[in-house]
């Protein structure tokens, strides 16, 4: 691969910091973005994760100047951009729908920067060709984006957008459009291409298992506003609230009870909490599956209701006396002895636990 | 299946030729009209008359000065305010159509009938005003531009349909913001980016004012002007033979026009195809 005549010398080691500080955007009576704080770390590709219509777009369209914040500030290498025009924020942007310019070819549409830049046309060319061979599609220099599919299509706007060398990379949702396979192996391939380029990544998608795949760290938001920025290991099994937990990953609510001494009963075991404690209402432990110990007891207040194969592990779902459903991860050999109507105990590991208002 | 195919084809055969045939013998009766002479020989006298009449040159020119002028104006109007509105003001949309598709109903006598009315009333009241002169100018003879208002009234209808639906196959949204991306200004996203992806409509659209212009004869000749169509009426109306010869050569002048049209939209395809 190419990469060192693509980034010239000190350019892959000074690919940029982005800040958001108090970024916020309202469109008429919805506000898409509320006070939104984030940085995203040179070379880091950062995932921003979170439902439909909490903002990431109206982020990452801020961010490439397509879009104007109300208040805050955003911050490239610590300088604000809000002054500079979309066309010379130096930020290259895969979207979300095919963007190739259907009148030109593929290494037309790659060097379409490099044209905007005045660069001459031998070396437009030569570049180009780079570029395509950098995302693996050299042999299709000439054909014209409705000769390419969706994924090929995808991958040429990935070189077009690294063209201009640009100090951040901007993905909104640029896999969404493709069919399962092709996602996955091109989900790879800009990792990839990532990591050897050192370019900062925003990589926007609203597919968990995504985010947690690719990303260095993985911010979610929610309602305009950052619930937590962790790597996706410790987003996992550290979830900062409960919309991240329940967001990311599966998670099942059981009803529990408050003890005297600020400590929860759940299952007929007492727990101490994991952050605070709501002060009041009724509550909810949330606990994902591999952590519910499911054993076979004929006297068992669960009993197995479902069973969804997953390969290794089983995932079973069991019903409570009063109508909980809790979803409990056992090895696939087990589950073949636990028959539906078994009935069982639960038990959670012996550590804090996550609690939550209960929901209606 | 072979059978169901092959009866399909004949009956295709079939419709092509009955339909071929009903707009061929018109057109070779009228030729053959046209050249017969008296004595049974073949004479080109009606086309060698026609084409030396007075006001030949002067009415087919000034035709498709007035079909440049025309094209050019409901182009320029047109193409920046469809572009804009889908960039800026999407919500804008529907009142653009309707504006556009407004002419529709108005049939052009009752749009002569209405710029006569302004005409006249005009100069009597703006008599020591600049705006007098503005009437004046309008109305020269040489090149009426009050002709070239009707028409692209006319033809807005026709264009917008057109350059709609070519708007219509790109997002143009996101060109123009992946251009932009790519460093292009806006309006150099648009020339560059969206203009190329919109020759197709451009090119109806032009067809289309222009075969409008080329046939349009109602307010040319209630205003008193005579470009082609009023001509070949007023010379045709004279002479059996020749009045045939004029039908034949105003369709072979259409023809070409919009083939040389045609030509020249496949042939800067052809180049960009090709360049690279
Ligand atoms: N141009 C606009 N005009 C009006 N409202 C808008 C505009 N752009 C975004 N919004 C609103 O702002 C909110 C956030 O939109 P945004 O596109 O950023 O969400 P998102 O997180 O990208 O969602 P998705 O996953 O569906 O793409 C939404 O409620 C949306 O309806
Ligand atoms: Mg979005």
């Amino acid at each position: 691969m190419s990469t060192a005549t693509l980034a010239p010398a000190g350019r892959t080691t000074t690919s940029a910091t982005v800040e958001f500080r108090s970024l916020r955007r309202q469109f008429g009576t919805t506000t898409a973005l509320d006070g939104l704080d984030l940085t995203v770390e040179p070379g880091e590709l950062l995932a921003l994760l979170g439902p439909s219509g909490c903002g990431k777009t109206t982020a990452l369209r801020i961010l490439a100047g397509f879009e104007t914040h109300d208040s805050g500030e955003v911050l490239v290498d610590g300088e604000d951009i809000t002054r500079i025009p979309a066309h010379k924020r130096d930020a290259g942007m895969v979207f979300q729908s095919y963007s190739l310019f259907p009148h030109l070819t593929a290494a037309d549409n790659v060097a379409f920067g490099l044209r905007m830049r005045g660069v001459a046309k031998a070396e437009r060319r030569k570049r180009a060709h780079e570029l395509l061979e950098l995302v693996g599609l050299p042999q299709r220099a000439e054909h014209y984006p409705h000769q390419m599919s969706g994924g090929q299509q995808q991958r040429i706007a990935l070189a077009r957008a690294l063209a201009l060398q640009p100090r951040v990379l901007l993905l909104d949702e640029p896999l969404s459009a493709l069919d399962a396979k092709v996602r996955l192996s091109l989900r790879e391939e800009i990792r990839r291409l990532q990591q050897e380029l050192g370019i900062t990544t925003l990589f926007v998608t609203h597919d968990q298992e995504e985010a947690l795949s690719m990303a260095d760290r993985v911010a979610v938001l929610r309602a305009g506003q950052l619930e937590q920025c962790a790597t996706p290991s410790e987003l996992y099994s550290r979830p900062a609230t409960a919309f991240v937990a329940e967001f990311v990953g599966t998670m099942s609510r059981i009803p529990c009870s408050r003890t005297a001494d600020g400590q929860v009963e759940v299952l007929g075991h007492r727990h101490p909490v994991d952050g605070d404690l709501p002060a009041d209402g009724d509550l909810h432990v949330l606990v994902r599956p591999e952590n519910v110990e499911l054993t076979p007891a004929a006297d068992g207040p669960a009993q197995v209701v479902a069973a969804s194969f997953l390969g290794a592990v089983t995932r079973l779902t069991v019903r409570l006396a009063d109508g909980t459903e809790i979803k409990s991860d056992v090895p696939t050999e087990t589950a073949t002895t636990l028959p539906l109507g078994t009935h069982a105990t639960l038990t959670l590991p012996p550590r804090p636990v996550l609690v939550d208002r209960a929901t209606p | 299946m072979a059978q169901l195919i092959s009866r399909l084809r004949v009956w295709r055969g079939a419709v092509l030729l009955l339909a071929g045939l009903y707009f061929l013998i018109p057109m070779a009766a009228s030729v053959w009209f046209s050249i017969d002479d008296v004595n049974g020989t073949i004479a080109f006298d009606a086309y060698t008359g026609l084409i030396s009449a007075p006001g030949f040159t002067d009415s087919l020119v000034l035709t498709l000065e007035l079909a440049v002028v025309t094209v050019v104006v409901l182009l320029l109007l047109l193409v920046p305010a469809m572009i804009a509105v889908r960039l800026g003001s999407p919500k804008l949309r529907p009142l653009l159509e309707v504006v556009c598709t407004l002419p529709l109903v108005v049939p052009p006598v009752a749009l002569t009938a209405g710029l006569i009315g302004v005409l006249r009333w005009g100069p009597d009241y703006l008599m020591d005003t600049p705006f007098f002169q503005t009437f004046v100018f309008v109305q020269q003879p040489e090149f009426p531009l009050v002709l070239v208002i009707a028409y692209v009234l006319m033809a807005l209808p026709l264009a917008y349909r057109a350059l709609d639906s070519g708007l219509r196959a790109v997002d143009v949204r996101t060109l123009v913001e992946a251009a932009r991306n790519c460093g292009a200004s806006w309006p150099r996203a648009v020339v560059q980016v969206i203009l190329p992806n919109l020759r197709g409509a451009l090119l109806n659209a032009s067809f289309l004012t222009l075969a409008l212009v080329l046939g349009e004869f109602t307010t040319a000749s209630i205003l008193g002007y005579q470009p082609f169509a009023v001509w070949i009426y007023s010379v045709g109306n004279s002479q059996g033979q020749m009045s045939v010869a004029v039908s034949v050569l105003s369709l072979l002048i259409t023809w070409v026009l919009l083939l040389l049209l045609a030509a020249a939209g496949r042939e800067r395809r052809h180049k960009t195809a090709t360049a690279s």
